[in-house]
């Protein structure tokens, strides 16, 4: 019988592109130093995690995201969370706020709290967290292309229970950039959104220090298509862009980059997976330091929250989701994530149930209490092939920054113009081929399907009733507020928006007197214009 | 005489950003010969029956991921048939429960493709309709 050689193996491409060896050994890792390249891990550049101790210390944080449609009903849910020991809560808008519409508004017509809690006035905020110690609470807010509005009516309702801004913590995800890549709830055109998130920026620097004013997501753009390269270097791309824009207000880099914190995603090859996130953290660490010059070793550390995506997810027999969200809990960990989120099994029909919930809580704790996940920190360090993939990710995600910057004039003019987008979904095409011809493999859709039974798609019933007593409750918040003062604050927001000032005074001028969701974003909208999106397939 | 291709407008109407869907059957039925005209987000559905008369279409294929499909859907349809364009054919693609299919049907939608739909049976099923509207109209 013949020798078998290694041509006689199946070559394997990773996503990103990269050919993986069957064997690797110490000479894939030769010109690696271990003080320079990889590190203690809590010391710079951070590719073993970005505290000495982590899990040992203290395990990731678990924290679910879920959405309810009145501010009542959320106010209930939030109550009984605290109760339950949870400290950090994490508020979904319905599209209407998303977008910066009221409820009454006629474009709002069948979506009022439908996928998160409908927000016209701080009266609604004020209901939510209605009896909540915001003082001691860390509140998320799932909020991008009106994170200004939705900040200065957070701070206010703060101020009203008598917790100053120093004290509040929190995070707005007011990622805008990548809501034209993916997600897509984006207004305003991308140079006046780029500088609302640079006024929320500076505002927390200067007044809300604990607060976390922006989650840099690749988690979306990869959902919509992207593979791990692309997703870490149009987030960092991303995030220079922040930076960069910031900086030119007089910020320095040690003020503000520590208060940034990454979202990203997880499902495809495990081991790409964990190189990717180790290559992110070192290439974090050494752009923030070089690059940028900074000195506060917090700004260089990579915070992350890293879940298991829906994108892995199938269909077709949904109780292997159970099993491939363990395994993104697993990659998860392994790369030394600082949160963790799981979509559930039931995903793909229905808002996730109660069940498939807990499931999902319980996939984190077993890794964290059964598997010795916490014992040893960044246990792959030192394996020839995780370093190697590590080294050869990190390449890869330079050249894709490079390329933003080289072939299409920075990430803005790119995103403006439409090449990431259509980048994008052309790598969502293919990769939709190759599940079609079956060079993807996906286990149960393409290899080993069974015959299933019709299961339905379980939408989130709509309650009319709650549309009603929410524009019944705007109607009553726009009788009974000062209209004069309203406009006042309207008009003077008009000229803030129109210079060059921060707007977030204006804003929350504008809060505090009732004005509107709605009314606050016409405003920004007669300046700024709107969004129009370069269709390029 | 050469055969016109089958034009077709990909659509996006209400609030809902999610387009990963539509962009990947706007590139496959593309790549299968068709034209294709894709609207991009946040359409009313004045303005995408606006477009699909300046466009003349054979097709309207309407993608819709938030729930709302059957009044977004009703509204189209009768649009159109206001617009005098009521041989454009309608397709709707998305997170549409199978419960819905046949209500969709009945308004007057000619096919249903819910998420997970294979590629070649939506360009085929495209292929006959967009042929169907062009024979009537020749």
């Amino acid at each position: 019988m013949a020798k078998i050689t290694e041509q006689d193996l199946k070559k394997v491409v990773l996503e990103s592109g990269i050919e993986v060896k069957p064997i690797y050994g110490p000479e894939d890792v030769a010109d690696m130093d271990y003080e320079t390249e990889i590190g203690e891990p809590g010391a710079y550049p951070f590719t073993r995690g970005i505290h000495k101790w982590m899990y040992r210390y203290r395990p990731f944080t678990m924290r679910q995201y879920a959405g309810f449609g009145t501010p009542y009903e959320t106010n209930e849910r939030f109550k009984f969370l605290i109760s339950q020991g949870q400290n950090a809560l994490n508020v979904a808008f319905d599209l209407p706020s998303q977008m910066g519409l009221d409820s009454d508004d006629p474009r709002a017509e069948g979506e009022v709290g439908r996928v998160g809690m409908a927000v016209d006035t701080l009266k609604d905020m004020e209901v939510a967290f209605d009896g909540i110690p915001i003082d001691k609470i860390s509140v998320s807010l799932t909020i991008n292309a009106v994170t200004a509005i939705m900040l200065a009516m957070y701070v206010t309702v703060a101020e009203k229970q008598g917790v100053p801004p120093e004290q509040i913590r929190g995070t707005t995800q007011n990622d805008i950039l990548k809501e034209y890549v993916g997600r897509g709830t984006w207004i305003f055109p991308v140079e006046p959104s780029l500088r609302l998130t640079g006024d929320t920026i500076e505002y927390c620097a200067q007044n809300v220090p604990r607060y976390y004013p922006v989650s840099v997501c690749g988690y979306h753009i990869r959902e919509s298509g992207a593979n791990p390269v692309q997703e870490i270097a149009y987030a960092y791309s991303i995030a220079c862009a922040y930076i960069d824009h910031v900086l030119e207000r007089g910020l320095s880099v040690d003020d503000f980059v520590a208060r940034l914190s990454f979202n990203f995603d997880i499902f495809g090859n495990l081991w790409e997976q964990v190189a990717k996130f180790r290559a992110a953290r070192r290439l974090w660490a050494k752009l923030i330091k070089e690059r940028y010059g900074a000195t506060n070793p917090k700004a260089m550390q990579m915070k992350m929250i890293a879940g298991g995506g829906g994108g892995g997810l199938t269909i077709e027999q949904p109780e292997n989701n159970i099993v491939r969200s363990a395994y993104y809990a697993l990659i998860s960990t392994l790369s030394g994530t600082q949160t963790m989120a799981l979509c559930s099994y039931d995903e793909a029909y229905t808002i996730p149930t109660e069940k498939a919930a807990i499931l999902s809580l319980r996939t984190m704790q077993i890794l964290v209490e059964e598997m010795g996940m916490c014992d040893t920190v960044d246990p792959l360090a030192g394996s020839y092939y995780v370093e190697s993939l590590t080294n050869e990710l990190e390449r890869r995600i330079v050249a894709e920054m490079k390329r933003v910057d080289e072939e299409w004039g920075g990430i803005v003019k790119a995103i403006a113009e439409g090449h990431v987008q259509r980048e994008v979904a052309h790598q969502a095409y293919l990769h939709e081929k190759g599940i079609q011809d079956g060079s993807i493999v996906k286990v149960g859709v393409n290899k080993y399907r069974m015959e299933e039974e019709a299961r339905d798609v379980a939408l989130h019933q709509y309650n009319p009733q709650a549309v009603e007593e929410q524009q019944a409750r705007l109607a009553q918040v726009k009788a009974e507020r000062d209209g004069a003062a309203v406009s006042q604050a309207l008009e003077s927001l008009r000229q803030a928006a129109a210079g060059t000032e921060n707007v977030m005074p204006y804003v929350l001028d504008a809060a505090r007197a009732y004005a509107t969701l709605g009314e606050m974003t016409q405003v920004l909208k007669d300046v700024f214009g709107e969004f129009r999106e370069p269709v390029r397939l | 005489m050469s055969k016109k291709p089958t034009r077709i407008l990909i659509a996006k109407p209400g609030l809902d950003g999610h387009d990963r869907g539509a962009k990947v059957v706007a590139l496959a039925l593309r790549d299968a010969g068709f034209e294709v005209i894709y609207t991009g987000l946040h359409q009313t559905v004045e303005k995408i029956v606006e477009a699909a008369l300046q466009e003349d279409v054979d097709v309207v294929g309407l993608s819709i991921l938030s729930g709302a499909h059957l009044p977004l859907t009703e509204r189209a349809i009768a649009r159109l048939q206001e617009e005098g364009m009521g041989d454009v054919r309608v397709v709707v693609g998305g997170n549409i429960p199978a419960r819905d299919v046949e209500p969709l049907k009945a308004l007057g939608v000619a096919g249903v493709f819910p998420t997970g739909s294979r590629l070649e049976e939506i360009v085929d099923f495209v292929g006959q309709i967009g042929e169907s509207v062009n024979q009537r109209r020749s």
